[in-house]
């Protein structure tokens, strides 16, 4: 006679009056599979915890988010945002589907030169930009985004000395009733010191005013925020034309758009709350369509969107190494990795999903991860089945921004594969190892040789 | 040890506890431990019930009973 499958025995109290959390109901649906490979196979082979990056949802997502934006105006460029996840097969697919490049430092921007974007498709913005930054950025021709008005003056010194034309944009904050105000990046608006810097560049010698940005927050989940926006950069750009006879080639509304994460602390599910890129592209589209540019004088639309397009592109496949009950008769779960490389952890509660069968009896668990650091919590509280040693778990939607912000501390980086459109996985990262760490660490002679 | 008396349980894993009014879910291993609790078990007798049923390794079988009794207790369902 064969067994039954075996599921640890679980209890919990009814507590009538108190409905459960709105999006919780599908945690617990298993996620056996990512783009028709099994999660099990994919362990096997390349090891847990694993980052999956399906392209063929890079490539959808990007096409609808274009698609939003191209039918509604008619100019319309994408530049991917390289610190939301610059690993370079995720920059290429993004370029192959035709997006520049949007960086924010010299390692960033050698980075796009050498996946092969050419100098004047790399958008340049940020507050850090070295001389030597700034040097390569004028020779190769790309679109420098001024931050500040130190980085201003270096500039004008630099084509003085080059004796080379630099085609620039200003960076603008505002107020589009967004909070926090993200006036720290960029000159203000509201208070003339935008149209200061305009001027400035407009009289310089070898500075050539071709565009204006913004980028006025991220997770913006209100789309109205970008109509004001949108309706104050073309409002600057109508007035530059006015006073100066000068045409803005274009206007970059930066980043910003909401993934379908759900924030910390939100009582509703991203999913529910997210506005679409149609959302979006309406607000944008409609300021500057009706701001009053003439048709032939409308401005090229650029956005660096970057959550948006590659948060459900990304998994994190994990492991449960060990479950505990807290003093207090919770359950909790420790997993194989933690928020040293699931960063957004701090930001979202993530959906996570077992990636085997199992019963629809869940318990409220804490899930940890493996750093031996009271900090180390990827959820305070998830609804579970229970789940063994040695089972597997999909966490959802981490395309952005932990591929880049996670951090070689107490445990190792692990590989990254992408499966391709044809379903056949590639790995695009390799796990680090002691020696690839070692390699930049330099022991003086004298400690070379401890006695113990 | 053993559950306390008056207890209901359903075979769908509804557990009731008329003495206060608190009711509960279980999964089927529940419903199958907490039956087996309704007369007196060591938990040696159930751990080596399960494995004879499920397919399961005597360590993840006791460490999951030791868990769900002491989780029993908190709820007030059992006695000693
Ligand atoms: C200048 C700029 N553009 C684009 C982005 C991408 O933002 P998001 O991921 O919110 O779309 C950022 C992110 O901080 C940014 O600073």
């Amino acid at each position: 006679m064969s067994k039954l499958k075996y599921e640890s025995p679980i209890i919990k109290q009814i507590n009538a009056g108190i409905t459960s959390k709105f999006g919780e109901l599908s945690t617990h649906k298993p996620t056996t599979h990512i783009a028709n490979v099994p999660v099990k196979s994919l362990i096997e082979k390349y090891g847990s915890p694993l980052f999956v990056i399906n392209e063929q949802t890079i490539r959808n997502t990007y096409q609808e988010a274009y698609h939003a934006f191209s039918t509604r105006y008619p100019n319309v460029q994408f530049a991917w945002s390289y610190k939301t996840n610059y690993i370079n097969a995720v920059c290429k697919v993004f370029h192959s589907e035709g997006a520049w490049a949007e960086v924010v430092s010299g390692f960033e921007y050698k980075k796009a030169l050498d996946n092969g974007v050419p100098g004047d498709k790399i958008i340049f913005n940020g507050p850090d930009k070295s001389d030597e930054d700034l040097k390569l950025a004028v020779e190769n021709g790309s679109p420098i985004h001024i931050d500040h008005f130190d980085e201003l003056y270096s500039l004008i010194t630099i084509t003085d000395q080059l004796d080379k034309r630099a085609k620039v944009a200003i960076r603008v904050n505002m107020d589009t009733g967004i909070k926090p105000l993200w006036d720290r990046f960029g000159f203000n608006y509201e208070n003339g010191q935008s149209w200061e810097a305009i001027k400035k560049i407009i009289f310089s010698k070898n500075l050539d005013l071709i565009g204006l940005h913004t980028h006025i927050g991220t997770f913006i989940l209100d789309p109205n925020a970008y109509y004001i926006a949108a309706t104050k950069l073309a409002d600057l750009a109508i007035n530059i034309k006015n006073k100066f006879k000068h045409d803005i080639q274009y206007i970059d509304m930066g980043g910003g758009f909401a993934s379908k994460n759900t924030l910390k602390g939100s009582y509703l599910s991203g999913t529910d709350l997210a506005p679409s890129f149609s959302d979006y592209a309406d607000n944008i589209t409609h300021a500057l369509l009706n701001a009053g540019f003439s048709s032939e004088d409308l401005p090229l639309l650029i956005l660096e969107t970057g959550r948006a397009l590659i948060d459900d592109a990304g998994s994190l496949l994990g492991t449960v190494l060990a479950n505990k009950r807290l003093s207090d008769g919770r359950r909790s779960m420790i997993m194989d990795f933690g928020v040293n490389i699931l960063f957004t952890s701090f930001w979202y509660n993530h959906l996570i999903s077992p990636a085997q069968e199992c019963s629809l009896y869940t318990e409220e668990t804490v899930m940890y991860g493996p750093l031996c650091m009271n900090i180390d919590v990827i959820r305070e509280s998830i609804s579970l089945p229970p789940l063994n040693k040695g089972d597997h778990v999909v966490v959802h939607r981490i395309g952005a921004y932990n591929m880049t912000q996670w951090m070689q501390f107490i445990t190792l980086r692990p590989k990254v594969v992408m499966i391709d459109t044809d379903g056949k996985t590639h790995v695009i990262r390799e796990s680090e190892n002691n020696e690839y760490i070692s390699k930049l660490e330099i022991t003086p002679k004298y400690l070379e040789h401890i006695d113990l | 040890m053993k559950l306390k008396k008056n207890i209901a349980i359903s075979e769908s894993g509804f557990v009731f506890n008329p003495e206060i009014g608190t009711s509960f879910t279980t999964n089927s291993l529940g419903v199958a431990i907490l039956k087996q609790l309704k007369t007196k078990t060591s938990t040696e007798e159930i751990t080596s019930s399960i494995i004879k049923s499920y397919d399961v390794d005597s360590i993840t079988c006791e460490k999951d009973l030791e868990d769900f009794i002491r989780i029993l207790e908190q709820f007030n369902l059992i006695e000693d």
